[in-house]
């Protein structure tokens, strides 16, 4: 076959291959969208579940927004101070690499067996109960190694140099961090701490054993108390509703998750690009 | 009168494994430029970040004595902070920061103005980015776009750029890496215009690999070679008559 048949073949073929997850995706959230628009009005979206199949998913949605919260102010802080300490600190010994290593086993651990200890550490161990703490710090330690990781990789991204012409200013290492590192490394920093918290939004195991049986019909008032959240209002429908009714409702919680995956994606992203240009005036 | 005195100075990189420099013993003269010149990897750069303890970064080992007027900078009592905020810095490539020319040159009195009060804060750094700019000529060209991205500008413009951010600290000796070497010339002409400039105010040292540079705006020279200070002495004395026949084949161009 001459070269030019076979680069047309790989061509259509690559083409084709492209075509085909493009339309996997068109596909399945065009199934979404037919099965759970109908369900959704305004009543759906503020009224409280009630005898299973009945009311709305309002204390749901909350709750869900409430875990990611928790979550993201276990992981979030914890996480940039362990990069900061391994990128910018840490010795490059037998230690630090053990620390990545753990960090790095830790991203690969099924979100089950998180939820599972989550279960007999936190709820039980330490006593938080099945609580908005137990399932916020669970969805914590679930996204904790790749909030290390991607922070730790935007602040390698860094050039020597800038760190380099600050030292040489006289200013001290922990304010070049804040100064001139941090402020580099925020655009990759927020890009980790989005997939993390895509993440944490979705998640369903790690919740369903640690925060609630996800029908809840009141609004989380403490740490301590239960809370829904989408994934197991779902998990739940999906998996004990007989009815259409059911499995309708189930298609628009599933369209109201994507959409606030979608909005806390775009907030993201605004936040990063005006990290990106911004031009501030006062740094410190 | 001299403003550094460096005695029998040594220094190890890798864990003690590689001597970088010889038991250098050197006196630089206060407001005077003294160049540091000699063949890659001859030790020039390592001396001059010995000189604000830049080395240390690396991991350093540094023996002998280095006083700034008159006080040992190694001798462990020394805060390099302050230090480093008394003799400043430019390397060789030019790094200002991903911000605004206004931000790059007030960074430095930025992090030091504690204690400024905050009303007065803007006016002050005001007043030192503007002249900072000036010292180092570039206010001219930059007077009205303060607020634009330093890295918008050529690569002369961003050298004085980060010439003006060390002048804002208000440092007594500015040490210059190869300023020079990432730049046109055009843009050369001017910075060494500027050295000649800031030898007023200033104790400058500089390394260059460009002899023409070193006669051009050097009142001392120093030849280093393999990590020893071969030969040092007023430039015209230097570069007319060399004591040490490996200055001459140096200067001469026999290697380099």
């Amino acid at each position: 076959m001459c070269v030019r048949v076979r680069e047309e073949v790989v061509k259509l073929g690559l083409c084709a291959a492209a075509l085909v997850s493009v339309a996997v995706l068109l596909v399945l959230v065009g199934y979404i969208f037919f099965n759970g628009a109908g369900a959704i009005n305004p009543a759906f979206l503020l009224e409280s579940p009630y005898r299973f199949e009945h009311g709305g998913i309002f204390p749901q949605v909350v709750g869900t927004f409430c875990l990611v919260a928790v979550c993201l102010l276990f992981a979030v802080p914890l996480g940039l101070a362990t990069a900061i300490y391994l990128a910018e600190y840490a010795a490059d010994n037998l230690v630090t690499r053990s620390v990545r290593f753990f960090v790095e086993c830790l991203a690969g651990i099924p979100s089950v067996v998180i939820g599972l200890f989550g279960l007999v550490f936190l709820v039980y161990f330490l006593g938080f109960g099945v609580s908005l703490l137990s399932g916020g710090l669970a969805l914590g330690f679930m996204i904790l190694p790749w909030t290390v990781r991607a922070s730790e990789e935007a602040i390698k991204t860094v050039p020597y140099s800038y760190r380099e012409a600050s030292l040489a200013l006289g200013v001290s290492k922990w304010q070049t961090i804040r100064g001139v590192v941090l402020r580099n490394a925020a655009p990759g920093i927020i890009t980790g701490v989005l997939l993390g918290m895509g993440k944490a939004v979705g998640e369903t195991a790690v919740v369903l054993l640690t925060a609630g049986s996800g029908l809840e019909s009141f609004l989380p008032r403490s740490l301590s108390d239960p809370v829904g959240s989408l994934p197991v209002y779902i998990f739940m429908l999906a998996t004990q509703g007989h009815t259409s009714a059911a499995s309708s409702r189930a298609f628009g919680a599933s369209l109201v998750l994507i959409a606030m995956f979608l909005l806390s994606s775009l907030f993201a992203l605004l936040l990063r690009n005006r990290f990106v240009r911004r031009k501030r005036r006062k740094i410190w | 009168m001299s403003k550094i005195e460096v005695t029998g100075l040594s220094v190890f990189y890798g864990r003690g494994t590689v001597q970088a420099l010889k038991e250098v013993s050197i006196k630089i003269e206060a407001k005077k430029v003294t160049a540091l010149i000699g063949p890659s990897g001859c030790g020039k750069s390592t001396f001059l970040r010995s000189l604000n303890r830049m080395n240390d970064l690396v991991g350093a080992k540094t023996e002998g004595e280095v006083l700034v007027d008159g006080e040992d900078i190694y001798n462990g009592g020394t805060d390099v902070i302050q230090l480093r905020k008394r003799v400043g810095m430019v390397f060789q490539q030019p790094n200002p920061f991903p911000m605004s020319i206004y931000e790059n040159v007030a960074y430095g009195p930025r992090v030091h103005a504690r204690g400024w009060g905050n009303g007065k804060l803007k006016r002050r750094l005001d007043r030192v980015v503007e002249e900072s700019l000036r010292r180092a000529a570039l206010w001219p060209e930059v007077k009205d776009r303060l607020g634009e991205s330093a890295l918008k500008f050529s690569g002369g413009q961003q050298q004085r750029l980060c010439i003006a951010r060390a002048l804002a600290v208000n440092p007594e000796i500015i040490l210059f890496d190869e300023p020079c070497s990432a730049l046109d010339p055009v843009s050369t002409a001017r910075v060494e215009e500027l050295l000649r400039e800031l030898k007023r105010d200033y104790t400058i040292v500089i390394v260059t690999h460009n002899m023409q540079q070193a006669a051009r705006v050097s009142d001392f020279t120093a030849f280093f070679l393999l990590g020893e200070l071969i030969e040092f002495g007023e430039t015209t004395r230097i570069f007319e008559k060399p004591s040490d026949k490996r200055t001459e084949e140096y200067i001469t161009g026999r290697f380099g």
